[in-house]
């Protein structure tokens, strides 16, 4: 059983834009390690230096949004890679949950086997959120996994997550590694029943 | 039990059990292993001091750090002599079979598992490597995953997973010459947009997938999850049948006819029911490039970079970003648009049907490399490498002015000395256009068939391939 995780807040940093992959998130020459450590400051390493070149500031640089740990993005963010790289970045960078209108499936369920609650909001919703932050960064926003709700200041907003996930998070079994362990005799049924794992013999 | 799919079939024979989640916990037939998504799994087991109870049905090898020019040891990078090292010890302590450079069976792992027959119809497969899809080929049901669940399978040969919907993709006729398996993976993707298979396998059925070679359906299964499916299949037949026969991990003697039989009984039963289908013409695919920063940024190589209005309002933003990275404008022809690098690989497009037709190509069209292109070509694996040099193809790619290597993933994702430099434009086989994909941060990259590559490479732009068919056609028709 791991921790349960029920309400983060904290404040909040918007990364805006639909389709962001993990190739963004996390630069390929990032993955040349044999551990997670460290990948938190290469967090969006390319997208940050282009927009410091243009003379810009990428959210992840700009210090009203330090020390951040809500991340509100748009749709299917986290596509492309199957890379943990990518949410391990975020989580090292200091983000413990995630609001968007869609995420990729492995990216998401990278996340919950991580303990990282991805919640799901509407398009607009996604983007209410995201003013809200800029218009006031230091502002606490709460993800609430068992209300299913991101708040605010004042506002709140109805938000989603499959209800076997919300389980997982509330009850402190995102990690399935123990609970799968406790099947191994019925996983060496299945094995057995499975013609091609003995060769057709 | 009629009426099912070969993912319901798949699906139910390798549940195990619901879990307390209320998901499945899967049973998984085959694992791959690489370098890159490996070692956090192998030290988390270590330090949970958890054992792997079915080593025999894991293999792993190494393909995205590998160079592909000099691979004498020592690598010159030193975090991915690291990883070497580290690949190889983890294998050894637990007993799991590692295909090496120098074995004969090292590649792309999602080329040498077809290759060596370890894929096989009615498996679920899995790998810490989202291009997984293309096992799905053989009526595998195949998925990519991350690093926990590379530990989780590890330790337990299960993933905890939910069911996924199914959509039929029916694509019926016949491909026009010039036009290929990328051509038809990268016309679904632009139909169904790069986010609108998540919550889908994806079947791919009808007259046009019957008459494609295994290799060619790979291609097709290899991008199904860039149009956001977890996974992509294709019924077994008889080419599936005829492509496994006699490889090293195929079954053999009496239990050949076994495997056939229950191969033939998992596919997808004549009226099974989907959640979804969506239906194509295979006459109207044409030789299809990508403009964009998505790989549903395509479009046909006749046609002009679309207009932003020709998108859904909630894309506009991220069509403004990909012709500004692009330096590209709406209404401008893709024909033309100039090239600096050519790049003909990857688990996509670097099997040897690949090179072959990038030899036609290029042996029609007669010329050299266009001078300012560096070109190269990276076989998927040492055995595609061996076979390509058996027929000669080497010294076609060679005579014309492409480099030839060793087997890897290369400039696919630009983990090993392959890199775009700057703003420098590629002409790519691989699957990817994402902004910095190849290498450079604002490197750019086109995507296309390997025959398009081997065009853009000698006339230095993108050109329609069609063209030197066509005039090869009509001048043996002359002679
Ligand atoms: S060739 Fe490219 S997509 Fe395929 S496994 Fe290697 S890096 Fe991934």
């Amino acid at each position: 059983m791991s921790a349960t995780i029920s309400l983060i807040s904290g404040r909040a940093v918007p990364v805006v834009g639909n389709d962001i992959d993990t190739d963004r998130i996390i630069p390929a020459r990032f993955l040349r390690c044999v551990t997670f450590d460290g990948l938190g400051e290469h967090a969006f390493e390319d997208d940050r230096r282009q927009l410091t070149a243009a003379g810009k500031t990428h959210a992840f640089d700009d210090q009203r949004f330090t020390g951040a740990k809500v991340l509100v993005a748009n749709s299917n963010f986290g596509c492309g890679s199957s890379r943990e790289h990518a949410p391990q970045a975020l989580a090292k960078w200091g983000i413990d949950a995630i609001v968007a209108v869609s995420y990729s499936e492995i990216f998401f369920g990278n996340c919950v086997a991580m303990g990282l609650p991805c919640l799901r909001v509407s398009v607009a919703d996604s983007e209410a959120i995201q003013a809200a932050v800029v218009k006031d960064p230091a502002a606490q926003v709460a993800v609430d996994i068992d209300k299913l709700e991101v708040r605010v200041g004042g506002q709140t907003w109805k938000a989603q997550m499959g209800a076997g996930h919300r389980q997982q998070f509330l009850t402190g079994q995102w990690d399935a590694t123990s609970e799968l362990i406790a099947g191994l005799p019925q996983v060496r049924a299945t094995a057995g029943k499975l013609p091609y794992v003995s060769s057709f013999a | 039990m009629s009426s099912r799919t070969l993912f319901d079939k798949v699906w139910d024979l390798h549940t195990v059990r619901t879990l307390p989640s209320g998901q499945n916990q899967l049973f998984i037939g085959l694992h791959m292993i690489h370098e890159v998504t490996s070692p956090q799994a192998f030290a988390d087991l270590r330090a949970k001091g958890l054992k792997v109870p079915f080593p025999e049905l894991s293999v792993a090898t190494v393909d995205h750090i590998v160079p592909t020019e000099d691979q004498s040891r020592p690598y010159a990078d030193g975090l991915a002599e690291e990883m070497m090292v580290a690949i190889a010890r983890n294998c050894r302590e637990y007993g799991i079979r590692l295909f090496e450079p120098g074995s004969g069976k090292q590649g792309v792992v999602h080329i040498i598992a077809p290759e060596q027959g370890l894929t096989q119809p009615g498996m679920t497969v899995a790998c810490g490597d989202s291009h997984t899809a293309t096992h799905g080929a053989f009526g595998a049901i195949a998925f990519g995953i991350g690093t926990s669940q590379v530990r989780d399978v590890l330790a337990t040969q299960t993933l905890s997973m939910s069911r996924l919907k199914v959509r039929k993709i029916q694509v019926d006729g016949r491909l026009k010459s010039g036009v290929y398996a990328k051509d038809v993976i990268l016309h679904i993707l632009r139909k169904l947009t790069a986010k609108g298979g998540v919550g889908f396998a994806y079947e791919f059925a009808g007259s046009t997938f019957s008459a494609m070679s295994m290799e060619e359906r790979m291609t097709v299964c290899n991008m199904a999850i860039e149009g956001g499916a977890r996974c992509g299949y294709v019924n077994p037949d008889q080419v599936t049948f005829d492509y496994l026969k006699g490889r090293e991990y195929a079954p053999t003697g009496d239990n050949w006819a076994k495997a056939v039989a229950w191969w033939t009984s998992i596919a997808s039963d004549a009226d099974a029911q989907f959640d979804d289908i969506k239906t194509f013409r295979a006459e109207d695919i044409e030789p299809t490039v990508t403009w964009g920063i998505s790989p549903d940024h395509g479009v046909g190589v006749g046609e002009s970079i679309p207009a932003k209005e020709s998108f859904t309002q909630d894309e506009w933003a991220t069509i403004d970003e990909a012709y500004q990275y692009m330096d590209l404008k709406a209404g401008q022809p893709i024909a033309g648009v100039v090239i600096d690098v050519a790049f003909i690989g990857s688990c996509t497009n670097g099997r040897i049907s690949d090179l072959r037709e990038a030899a036609k190509v290029i042996t029609a069209h007669g010329g050299q490399v266009n001078a300012k292109v560096k070109a190269f070509i990276v076989p998927g694996s040492e055995a595609v490498k061996v076979a390509a040099e058996a027929e000669g193809l080497d010294k076609i790619f060679t005579a014309h002015g492409f480099e030839w290597r060793n087997a890897g993933c290369s400039m696919c994702l630009a983990m090993n000395p392959d890199k775009l430099k700057g703003r420098q434009v590629s002409a790519s086989s691989s699957n990817r256009n994402f902004k910095g994909r190849q290498g450079s941060p604002s490197g750019r990259t086109l995507l296309m068939s390997p025959a398009m590559v081997a065009i853009a490479a000698l006339e230095g732009k993108v050109s329609d391939v069609r063209a030197v068919l066509n005039t090869s056609e009509s001048l043996q028709k002359k002679n």
